[in-house]
């Protein structure tokens, strides 16, 4: 693959973004999907790699990453409920009662 | 592209690990049939089966079987941190039910979810591949969010798993993303694979592409064992969660970030040992000053713990930055203390606090020590093991660490370990001043002491005392155990 470079570029400038967006954004879900844009900033770069370097074990990588993006999903969604439960709210700066 | 053949697969290895997943699955059915009230009965099944599996990963001690192509491996190394894991898994289990039937949300998910937190550890620990290792980071990670939520009605463990969950994927980001660019440099994620092409390079600092995967993972490991200044959530979390789980959290899953990154670093990275052994160094000092100076001005004790929590975390990477047998062999032997002793220091203030989280500051300690001597006594030795005073097994386990950076040459960092340390010796004692010299501001009437509570009591003071007084005990399997990496 003659344009592995680029690849990685793309993938480092999402990754970027994802981070300074977990930096910068309030609403907790926002948040997520930034890091979810992360891993699959992560997941490019892995499948970039493993297709220049001719060996399956980054897609292989990818596939796990997938799954485990899934179940933290799962879970951080349910803590984002009991969350809004208790305060009506999702907003980060809401998380205050102790002091970050 | 090669053939995908498909290997023999020998189980031995993860024998522990399956034993557990099938503990909590059945756990989590029988779940089902039991009410309410009875939920302790699956923690005594869950501590029966931790006892188990600890017989079956003793009874792996000293062998060295690779599995699954080489991505699970069954050594010493692997079956130390893996007593670890289940002895703070098992003390936890113990101090869980009265805590969580006094805050009403004896749900009865919590145990299996710290079996599968532990299963999740034991593959951090022995994996040998970036995949089972992230795997496992992942299993434990997943499990601890919703293990410091648990106490759904309560909107500080609301804070607190919410707070843990954003930063926990936060960090694992970064891991990951180290874990790509360390594939893409070496063309593997098998560590010893690694290890071989790194060893191969002619200068390996010079590959961008590694050092930069290299300080992306160190930064994700940083997170996990809340070195400073990736620390933020510790307190927060650790204040929020429910106690028994601030427990365990701060022993176990510390450990296993200690066990996945001595394993990456030390054997596939050591051609690197300089680079990387640098930030270890700025970060072991500010991970130690940060937690101790903080602790200092803290009132409520569990958000004090945090922050010692912090500053021990520091004191383990002296002996990480050190590198050599005497600082690996005592992380390894303090990770052991350090889970006795903290986590009957929160036995302790599990039986002090009362109905919803209240009662949990320092001043709520005055005239514990004429109330319960016996309680007090063995509070007293948790501190003073935590203070690193001799004979406790805190002591040794810091001589050990700041004697192996000695060893290297790193002579102001064990002054630095060892100023700290003289400084904690503050806000530990602040809480003994309350116990002995003050009178009691009310009565301590309302204590219970269930039996689990105290065989988690009466365990924890023999595991802070008998290694301090016969170290050669445990360390003779430290030693043994960090001989394979």
């Amino acid at each position: 693959m003659e344009n592995l470079n680029g690849y990685l570029i793309i993938s480092a400038i999402l990754f970027s973004i994802g981070t300074i967006g977990v930096l910068t954004r309030k609403n907790a879900i926002v948040i997520f999907m930034c890091v979810e844009m992360m891993l699959n900033a992560v997941n490019l770069t892995f499948v970039a790699l493993s297709r220049h370097l001719g060996n399956l074990d980054g897609q292989v990588f990818v596939f796990f990453v997938m799954t485990v993006a899934a179940a933290e999903a799962a879970v951080g969604l349910a803590l984002m409920i009991a969350f809004y439960n208790n305060k009506e709210s999702i907003d980060v700066d809401d998380i205050n009662l102790m002091k970050w | 592209m090669d053939m995908i053949t498909i290997p023999a697969v020998n189980f031995t290895p993860i024998l522990p690990e399956i034993f557990l997943s099938v503990l909590a699955m059945v756990l989590l059915l029988i779940n089902v049939f039991i009410p309410g009230d009875r939920k302790a009965y699956l923690g005594y099944l869950s501590f029966v089966g931790i006892v188990a599996a600890g017989v079956l990963v003793a009874a792996g001690w000293g062998g060295h079987i690779e599995s699954f192509s080489g991505s699970v491996v069954l050594d010493n190394f692997a079956t130390f941190f893996k007593m670890i894991f289940l002895v703070s898994a098992g003390l936890a289990v113990l101090i869980s039910d009265q805590y969580m039937e006094r805050e009403g949300c004896n749900h009865g998910e919590l145990y299996p979810l710290i079996l599968f937190t532990v299963v999740g550890m034991m593959l951090m620990a022995s994996g040998t591949d970036l995949m089972t290792i992230f795997l496992g980071l992942e299993v434990m990670s997943v499990a601890l969010y919703v293990l410091a939520g648990f106490n759904r009605k309560n909107p500080k463990s609301n804070e607190a798993g919410l707070k843990y969950f954003l930063l926990g994927c936060f960090s694992t980001g970064f891991l990951l993303y180290g874990m790509a660019l360390t594939y893409g440099a070496t063309g593997t994620t098998r560590i010893a694979k690694i290890a071989a092409v790194v060893g191969q390079m002619s200068l390996p600092s010079a590959n961008i592409m590694l050092v930069a995967g290299m300080l992306l993972m160190l930064t994700g490991f940083a997170f996990k064992i809340a070195a400073a200044p990736f620390h933020m959530w510790t307190p927060d979390v650790y204040e929020g969660a429910p106690t028994p789980m601030t427990a365990f959290m701060s022993a176990g899953p510390k450990a296993a970030g200690f066990a996945a990154a001595l394993r990456i670093f030390l054997v596939a990275l050591p051609t690197l040992q300089v680079e990387w052994s640098q930030v270890l160094w700025v970060l072991a000092v500010l991970t130690m000053t940060v937690g101790n100076i903080t602790a200092l001005r803290q009132d409520n004790i569990k958000r004090m713990l945090a922050y010692s929590s912090i500053a021990h975390a520091g004191y383990a990477l002296v002996g990480f930055t050190a590198g050599n047998g005497t600082g690996t062999a005592g992380i390894l032997f303090y990770m052991l203390s350090y889970a006795f002793m903290n986590i009957g220091a929160f036995a302790i203030i599990i039986l002090v606090g009362k109905k919803g989280e209240s009662n949990g500051n320092v001043q709520d300690f005055a005239g514990f020590g004429v109330k319960h001597p016996v309680l007090a006594v063995a509070m007293s030795i948790f501190l003073f093991s935590l203070a690193g005073m001799p004979p406790t097994a805190g002591f040794i386990g810091k001589f050990y660490l700041f004697s192996g950076a000695i060893q290297q040459g790193y002579i102001w960092l064990a002054i630095i370990g060892v100023l700290n340390s003289a400084a904690s010796v503050y806000y530990y004692l602040r809480v003994m001043v309350f116990m002995y010299m003050k009178d009691p501001t009310e009565e301590f009437d309302w204590m219970q002491v269930t039996a689990p509570m105290a065989l988690c009591v009466a365990i924890s003071v023999i595991g802070s005392l008998i290694p301090g007084i016969i170290p050669s005990l445990i360390l003779q399997f430290a030693q043994q155990a960090i001989k394979l990496i």
